[in-house]
């Protein structure tokens, strides 16, 4: 029985990592890491540690995966170019991965641990239970719990700090910051001035000035712009000329 | 099932994750496959633990997983602050480190 639940969660565990490297999109990725996960807390359960595998379900497959979904959902799925850098290396790196696996078994398997082969020692009821895993968390192992608290609250305000940084910085506008901004006032100075052109315009525009502005029109979010001042533009009130940042808008 | 099998496969697991930083180039899969990383070495840990019979092992995990969360906030951060700047999320073509 404890075979067959072995072979079951190392074939989970296996396949969700493969899944992970393999799948073009992030999101995916992230959904099999799930399944690697729970498979990887069958096995603890089988290595007598109730309280790892329940704090690996809840912490890990419960909170961590939800931070990675949303991520993976805000920046959406990102084709990989073809372009290599490094001639070779969709092959070169699997032979390295392979390479390192050999390496750590003949490591491990041809140490002097001589109770490997054994299932190990026969184990009480309670090994692994919160309340001995608590025990030794606040007497022997104090400093490191301790350490590991003051880690996660420098990575909280790290975090904090991450996210903030862009909002302050916003108002300087420099480099690709700046690109937006600039693009979103073009586009509401020309609309602002075809609302006020609006009424008298109606009939005179869409003469000798408009295709020469649908040709300077920057493909993408731009065109609206061009279009609603069209009325300005043909009475000689040439309003928010295309701005040169605002181009190279769309994400390379 | 002796602990052989349990460290074999979280070598496995580990060269998996390993030639997964080294084939993709998307960063939040390269997280993912530290991910991985860290979780062969939590596999190793708890099976080390069961085969000496002592749960300082399965300590050593949970901090691994501290550790790994701490690992995802800052690196998720830096990805979403990456996306935010419109910058390329290809670990190529990020290569110079200015503020």
């Amino acid at each position: 029985m404890e075979e067959v639940v072995f072979f079951g969660a190392a074939i989970g565990a296996l396949g969700g990592a493969i899944a992970v490297v393999g799948l073009r999109n992030p999101f995916y990725s992230v959904l099999a890491l799930i399944v690697h996960l729970i498979s990887l807390a069958v096995l603890f359960l089988l290595l007598h540690s109730e309280f790892v595998a329940a704090a690996q379900v809840v912490v890990y497959a419960g909170a961590v995966m939800v931070l990675y979904v949303f991520v993976a959902a805000y920046v959406g799925g990102i084709e990989e170019p073809v372009w290599e850098p490094i001639p070779g290396q969709r092959f070169l790196a699997p032979l390295l991965g392979a390479a390192l696996f050999v390496e750590l078994s003949i490591a491990v398997l041809g140490s002097s641990l001589k109770a490997l082969g054994t299932d190990g020692p026969h184990v009480a009821d309670g090994f692994g239970a919160p309340s001995r895993i608590g025990t030794l968390m606040l007497e022997r192992y104090l400093i490191p719990f301790e350490a590991a608290s003051l880690l996660l609250l420098i990575a909280a305000v790290g975090a904090v700090v991450l996210a903030a940084r862009r909002r302050s910085s916003e108002g300087g506008g420099a480099g690709g910051d700046g690109a937006l901004p600039a693009g979103r006032d073009a586009a509401g100075f020309g609309a602002e001035l075809s609302m006020r052109n609006a009424p008298g315009s109606a009939g005179i525009g869409g003469g000798g000035g408009a295709p020469l502005d649908t040709q300077r029109a920057a493909p993408g979010q731009l065109n609206p712009t061009i279009n609603f001042s069209r009325g300005g533009a043909s009475r000689g009130v040439h309003p928010a000329p295309p701005h040169p940042d605002t181009t190279g808008e769309t994400p390379a | 099932m002796s602990v052989e099998w349990y460290v074999v496969l979280s070598a496995l697991l580990f060269a998996i994750g390993a030639g997964g930083v080294l084939i993709r180039r998307s960063p939040v899969v390269i997280l993912l496959c530290l991910e991985l990383m860290l979780n062969a070495g939590n596999l190793a840990l708890v099976a080390f633990s069961r085969m000496t019979g002592n749960e300082s092992g399965q300590v050593f995990a949970l901090i691994v997983m501290v550790v790994a969360a701490c690992e995802v906030v800052v690196g998720l951060g830096l990805i979403v602050a990456i996306f935010r700047r419109r910058l390329p999320l290809n670990v190529d073509e990020l290569r110079g480190l200015r503020g």
